[in-house]
């Protein structure tokens, strides 16, 4: 008997990146600094860090209140640190509840005066599990086409039927709502600021249609907390809608200075997501000291008003500055603390993005699949730690760079 | 609405998007013949849904590769 030995090509299941390895490959090949592979060596303050032995100032960091080195957070952190230990080790319905985690959702309740606050250790997470537990089989998501990465996965992760519709835009989004079969449960997602342009939503008209056809409401508001509103809770309460939102989603890693995801609601039934929502069930809770920070910082953010007027005030003055300089910007207005310039393409974007590293400068380098409509921009996070001269400062470096690569 | 009257109209709705003029049959793929990326999905499948007031979720776009069976879920939508 002859004994034949046949092997079957396995297939290799990282194929499907090659496109990405071969961009990126390009793209080094121009000679240019791996954009997505900085390293801070040390940080300064909110607004300053050794990169590549250089001092940087950082305009891509979402530290928009600059609270990561407040004395009474550090301090909060530290004492959490000593008194509880490095980590709670076990999930918030076992043993991962300490005083600390009330505390902050303490806190949350308060500063957003609603009933209910459930913390969840990331954003991410806070997104994927209140989005793929509230919207089960035979609902409906409506939801902008823009939405951020953890919220497309939230719908992923459930059941429901998902009907995206073009961003901002009313009656697309009402056509849906109306279209839906009648009983369905619906819910619709919105954010209040979007970060890739740094745009903000219609939130009070696109509530309003929402709530005609009965459907709830989930407003994302990451990056508008603590700077946007009389309160700083957001585009919602800015434009006076924020009692029509039956759920607002929320981040520690913005302007709240460290690392964590919420989502407050006034929903009576609210506390028994404790039970059914699987990322927060099944991980482990967040460290005692990131808790205590975050609460200090959200205790200390409700009278941030001065914070909030320099901010706005470092917003406009840099929209200006790069408008009147030649640039292209996300917003003809300045919107919000994210001011995004938009590049010609990723090759020029990334020779940019170097120049002003060059300059001493750090913002974020955005490309597809992350942007809308395949742009290439510069994203600029302002901080309330900013100083004006820092703001005349980056004006300068992005003249210099810009005209250096030959953009403006 | 038979199938050949909804084929019509989905027709017609494909032109501006079948940029390089490809001859739609029922076996066309809209993402490997007529490349369509995700920004032209979306802006075709809503100019369906406007044309007959129907919802095509994303979960059920999944399931339609070609042009045949875009066809088949549309008159299987207006019911």
């Amino acid at each position: 008997m002859t004994e034949t030995t046949e092997t079957t090509e396995s297939k290799d299941l990282f194929s499907k990146f090659d496109p990405l390895i071969q961009m990126r490959t390009d793209l080094l090949s121009t000679g240019v600094t791996d954009p997505f592979g900085l390293v801070m060596e040390r940080v300064v303050s909110p607004t300053v860090a050794m990169c590549n032995g250089r001092e940087t100032i950082l305009l891509g960091t979402y530290n928009y209140m600059g609270m990561t080195f407040d004395a009474d957070v550090i301090a909060a952190g530290k004492a959490a640190l000593d008194d509880f230990g490095a980590g709670t080790t076990g999930s918030r319905v076992l043993n991962g509840t300490y005083a600390g985690h009330k505390a902050v959702e303490q806190a949350l309740c308060e500063f957003y005066a609603m009933d209910h606050a459930m913390v969840f250790s990331t954003g991410y997470q806070a997104n994927l599990g209140i989005i793929s537990t509230i919207a089960g089989k035979g609902d409906y998501i409506v939801l902008d086409i823009d939405s951020h990465a953890s919220i497309w996965d939230g719908c992923k992760l459930g059941d429901a039927e998902i009907v995206p519709f073009k961003h901002n835009d009313i009656d697309a989004m009402e056509k849906r709502l109306k279209r839906i079969p009648e009983g369905a449960g619906k819910l619709v997602i919105l954010e209040g600021v979007y970060s890739m342009l740094g745009d903000i939503a219609p939130l009070k008209e696109m509530i309003a249609v929402a709530k005609k056809y009965g459907a709830m409401v989930l407003v994302d508001e990451a990056h508008s907390m603590g700077f946007i509103g009389p309160n700083g809770r957001g585009v919602a309460e800015d434009q006076g809608c924020l009692d029509d939102v039956d759920f607002v989603i929320g981040t520690f890693s913005k302007s709240v200075g460290t690392v964590g995801g919420f989502c407050v609601s006034n929903h009576p039934k609210f506390e028994i997501m404790r039970l059914v929502c699987r990322p927060y069930v099944f991980t482990a809770s967040l460290p005692p000291s990131v808790v205590a920070t975050a609460a200090t910082s959200v205790r200390k953010l409700m009278n941030a008003g001065d914070k909030r007027a320099h901010l706005w005030a470092n917003s406009k003055v840099l929209h200006k500055g790069l408008t009147d300089a030649g640039f292209q910007l996300g917003t003809t207005e300045p919107q919000s603390a994210i001011i995004a310039v938009v590049m010609p393409d990723l090759e020029r974007g990334a020779m940019m993005w170097e120049a002003l590293l060059h300059e001493g400068l750090y913002v974020n380098l955005a490309r597809p699949p992350a942007t809308p409509a395949n742009m290439t921009l510069l994203r600029c996070s302002l901080c309330a730690e900013h100083s004006a001269e820092q703001v005349q400062t980056i004006i300068g470096m992005f003249t210099r760079a810009g005209k250096a690569v030959g953009i403006i | 609405m038979d199938r050949a009257e909804t084929s019509e109209r989905i027709a017609a709705l494909i032109e501006p998007f079948n940029k390089k003029g490809v001859t739609v049959t029922d076996a066309t793929r809209f993402t490997d013949d007529l490349e369509f990326d995700s920004l032209t999905v979306m802006d075709f499948v809503a100019a369906i849904e406007d044309e007959f007031d129907i919802i095509i979720s994303m979960n059920q776009q999944a399931e339609i590769e070609n042009y045949g069976q875009l066809v088949d879920a549309v008159v299987k939508l207006q019911g």
